[in-house]
């Protein structure tokens, strides 16, 4: 059963984003909202990783070995000025995407093994991860005409 | 007459539950004259606060001389605050600008509007012309314009420059009573009235020193108080304030927890069944993930977070929860602090798991702090668009842009219009190089001054300011304007119960002082805007034009002004809207019959998250399938960004005087309000002046991360830990080389609620020490 590779992918991730998260808001204290959601948000992902780390552990008693090239990397640090932040909030939006379809991919799983606890877990970390991509697409969006057209 | 500096509020006239208030006509002239000498009196009301009282002013050789209340009008009955008592004496200060200024080799010189007007004309052209030449452009403006000019500001930003950049200081004041309504109710509009005050049996007072901040709306309260059955009360507030001595109930909370608070009343009004299960069922939606989300804060969680006894919580719950009809009103203690607009909609949420909407006696008045702030949010000068209409809704765009004749794209709607908060970063960030600044002083009134100092002082950003005096804010523009105010110009402003007052023209302003309304209608001819026939975009040439312009706007929209005019105006008292040929008289309730604005070709918002102020999509929303129920939102409560520490121990409020309005603009030029606040203080608790050595009178240093000021110390009612400095005070009376500071605002963060965007000025970490003896 390869469910522990998918809970595994998912929970690093979790991880990699939350340290993300605190990283783009340190980089960019001067955008105070920005700041303050991605501390935010980062305690959002160490909440989710936490809950998922029993299930982690559980089914990695049944797993055979890692499939290869399983992770990926998809963060490489911070940028500076109006485009780096619009390229940092899309950093961020892209690795919170990767954990809204590992999320659902585990519901999935969840299901198929009748896990009610992890099916439960994943139905309310995934609705919390929704809500990081609208927050994270509704800023980039508004920041995204002055940084394209009027900045210098 | 009482000594209204002494007592503020002056004699009671008391009355019962249901029986109509006294009327009590207060009256100020100017030394040695008596009313017969008074050469005419002019219809006007107050914009020195957001009760709009109604009001005549006196005029005298030409020159402003008194006032005196309205008996007919539904606000005052004839009342007056000591604001409006004594503050029209401003009008007449010898320092007025009257004329335009412009930098001259670093320094302001007087010139006439040819030059002034010239110089701001050709700058915009140069940053208009290009890609994005929209985005260079910011405007700044105020709660103390009124409708025509804000609308006319509107339609000029938005659909002739084409800009999102557009907000007023009304950002600080009151967005997230608009946010907050919104979000529960569909569309912005306060749904109670203040003749709510006369029918109910309990008023809770939410983060609102109503006693200083409302004086007359205050003294209905205090007169049914007084009176045969009267209303049981609640304070919520962090200060020993006059309403919390005169309530039933002092919840003296720890700033920064009042979504807690409430989440814990709300679980106690449903343990105990206090709720209506008939309204919920039929009016409402998200009942169930409510109450999920409020069933951890049980009342000991709560006294543990808020710091107040867990009894009292219970206490006030039973008040709230047994209440037949309560009154609700919400002010800057929820809005200017954490979790703004979740908590000030936590409180929509009691009234509608109790019914307690849109009946006589039962309503939520989410307050302004400025008397024209609902003009800015109904006209769009402010971040909303005109006629609250949904930015994300492109059949509305349709209708401006029909409305205005021009094409849709014109009108920015890509985004929601930008933030106060966001277009100070831009223009620190140098994109946004033309910054219009009209009738307020960010430059004591924004967060962290010692930043806005440096963005206005920024090289490449023109600053234009217009306004009555050399503010702090006008002594680092780059052109000033000379602005008539209050009782030199015709015009209409609505107060925070709906209410349209017309406030007409009683005296020529001074000099060569313009009305705002002229200088905007002067600027848009220079610019040549123009509509796609080529026709000038703003038709109109003076105030009755202008508002009969902005009744077409609102028509079908919740703000309805159709069936209003001036003539209507005039005369008698205000009147409420929506105003139509069906409501002639106005609307004294809005939902009466539990039918809300949140059907998704209506509302003002498709929503938005509540912890992250994440936009919903409209497909989101229209899934909500809301039919005319209200949205009963839920959150948790989380820590402000800022909470005390180590290095800063203690945590500061700010807040207001009942004598000073503003920045002292025109407050510190009337004698007696001077006299009765003349200085800055800090307050704070006996315990916490023992433990730094401080007695009362002593000099204090309190210092933030951001900055430190230096102030008497006032030793009294605040809750232990806390401490609090009122926010007027700035340094336009003290000569530069001699300014000490003294701003509450050096010291505030910058930071703001995710939904409202209103800036925290309620919490932040301070240190105290001791500098020297009182005097």
């Amino acid at each position: 059963m390869h469910l522990a590779h998918y809970l595994g992918l998912l929970h690093r991730a979790q991880i990699t984003l939350a340290d993300a998260f605190r990283q783009v808001g340190a980089a960019h204290r001067d955008e105070p909202d920005v700041a303050h959601l991605c501390e935010q948000q980062a305690r959002v992902c160490d909440g989710h990783a936490g809950r998922l780390e029993p299930f982690v552990r559980r089914y990695a008693e049944e797993a055979p070995e890692e499939p290869d090239r399983l992770h990926s990397e998809l963060f490489r640090g911070t940028r500076t000025g109006g485009i780096g932040l619009l390229r940092d909030l899309q950093d961020l939006y892209l690795m919170a995407n990767e954990c809204d379809i590992c999320w659902t991919m585990v519901g999935q799983a969840a299901q198929g093994v009748r896990d009610r606890d992890l099916f439960a877990v994943v139905q309310g970390c995934e609705g919390e991860t929704t809500i990081q991509l609208q927050w994270l697409r509704g800023r980039m969006k508004q920041a995204a005409p002055q940084a394209l057209i009027v900045a210098d | 007459m009482a000594d209204r500096i002494v007592d503020p509020w002056g004699d009671r006239t008391p009355f019962g539950a249901g029986e109509s208030w006294p009327v009590r006509v207060d009256q100020h002239l100017a030394a040695g004259l008596s009313p017969a000498d008074v050469d005419r009196w002019v219809q006007s009301a107050s914009i020195l606060h957001s009760n709009g009282d109604a009001m005549d002013i006196a005029v005298k050789d030409q020159k402003i001389a008194g006032v005196r209340g309205r008996a007919a009008d539904r606000v005052n009955r004839g009342r007056l605050d000591p604001k409006d008592l004594y503050g029209w004496q401003a009008n007449n200060s010898p320092d007025r600008l009257t004329r335009p200024l412009i930098r001259r080799d670093g320094r302001l010189v007087e010139t006439d509007w040819d030059t002034a007007m010239g110089r701001i004309v050709e700058r915009s052209r140069q940053l208009l012309d290009g890609p994005g030449g929209w985005g260079h452009f910011g405007f700044y403006t105020s709660g103390q314009l009124f409708l025509e000019e804000y609308y006319t500001l509107g339609v000029l930003g938005k659909a002739g420059i084409g800009t999102p950049h557009m907000d007023g200081n009304t950002r600080l004041c009151t967005a997230t009573a608009a946010a907050a309504l919104k979000a529960s109710f569909g569309t912005d509009g306060q749904p109670g009235s203040y003749a709510d005050v006369d029918f109910c049996d309990a008023i809770a007072l939410w983060g609102h020193n109503v006693a200083e901040t409302q004086t007359v709306l205050w003294m209905r309260m205090l007169d049914r108080r007084r009176g045969p059955n009267p209303p049981a009360m609640l304070a919520v507030d962090p200060r020993d304030t006059p309403v919390a001595r005169e309530a039933d109930v002092h919840l003296r909370v720890r700033p920064g927890t009042n979504l807690a608070l409430v989440n814990g009343l709300l679980r106690e009004i449903v343990q105990r069944g206090w709720h209506d299960d008939r309204y919920i069922g039929e009016h409402t939606i998200g009942f169930d993930e409510l109450s999920r989300t409020v069933e951890p804060y049980t009342p000991e969680r709560v006294a543990e977070i808020c710091d107040v006894p867990a009894a009292d919580v219970e206490r006030a719950a039973e008040l709230l929860g047994t209440a037949q009809r309560l009154l609700s009103t919400v002010l800057q203690g929820f809005y200017q602090s954490n979790q703004a607009t979740a908590a000030s909609c936590a409180v929509n949420n009691l009234h509608l798991i109790r019914g307690m909407l849109g009946r006589p006696g039962a309503g939520v008045l989410q307050m302004n702090g400025q008397p024209t702030a609902q003009n800015t949010r109904e006209t769009g000068a402010d971040g909303d668009l005109p006629g609250l209409r949904n930015w994300d809704n492109p059949a509305h765009i349709e209708e401006l842009a029909a409305l205005w004749n021009v094409d849709p794209m014109t009108i920015p709607h890509w985004s929601p219009p930008t933030h106060a908060m966001q277009i100070w970063r831009y223009a620190e960030q140098g994109s946004i190089k033309l910054l219009w600044i009209s009738a307020t002083n960010p430059a004591v009134s924004l967060p962290d001054l010692a930043r806005i100092r440096r963005i206005l002082a920024q090289e490449g950003l023109f600053v234009v300011v217009q306004d009555l005096f050399l503010t702090e804010t006008a002594e680092l523009a780059d052109v000033v304007l000379p602005a008539a105010t209050w009782g030199e110009k015709t015009g209409t402003f609505t107060n925070a119960d709906r209410t349209v007052h017309l406030s007409e023209k009683a005296v020529d302003p001074p000099g060569e002082a313009r009305s705002d309304l002229d200088i905007f209608l002067d600027y848009a001819r220079r610019m040549d805007f123009r509509d796609t026939d080529g026709e000038p975009l703003i038709g109109w040439t003076g105030p009755e034009e202008a508002f009969e312009a902005w009744k077409a706007c609102s028509a079908g929209r919740p703000c309805d002004y159709t069936g209003l005019s001036y003539a209507r105006l005039r005369g008698g008292s205000g009147i409420p809207w929506p105003c139509t040929a069906e409501a002639p008289d106005g609307t004294e309730r809005l939902y009466s019959g539990g039918r809300f604005n949140t059907d998704p070709d209506y509302c003002e918002t498709y929503g938005q998250d509540l912890t992250t102020g994440a936009e919903f999509t409209a497909a989101q929303y229209r899934a909500k399938e809301p039919g005319g129920r209200a949205f009963l939102h839920a959150a948790s409560y989380a820590p402000s960004p800022e909470v005390p520490s180590d290095e800063y121990p203690l945590v500061l409020t700010t807040g207001r005087t009942v004598s000073q309005f503003h920045t002292r603009t025109k407050t510190s030029r009337a004698p007696e309000l001077d006299a009765a606040a003349p200085e800055v203080w800090v307050e704070l608790h006996p315990d916490d002046a023992a433990r730094y050595g401080i007695s009362d009178g002593d000099l204090v240093g309190l210092s933030s991360p951001r900055g430190a000021i230096q102030a008497p110390a006032r030793i009294g009612g605040i809750r232990p830990g806390t401490v609090f400095v009122p926010f007027h005070y700035g340094y336009f009376d003290v000569p530069p080389s001699e300014r000490v500071p003294r701003a509450a605002n050096e010291l505030t963060v910058t930071a703001w609620d995710p939904v409202s965007k209103q800036p925290i000025f309620k919490v932040a970490a301070v240190r105290i020490a001791r500098l020297s003896g009182g005097n």
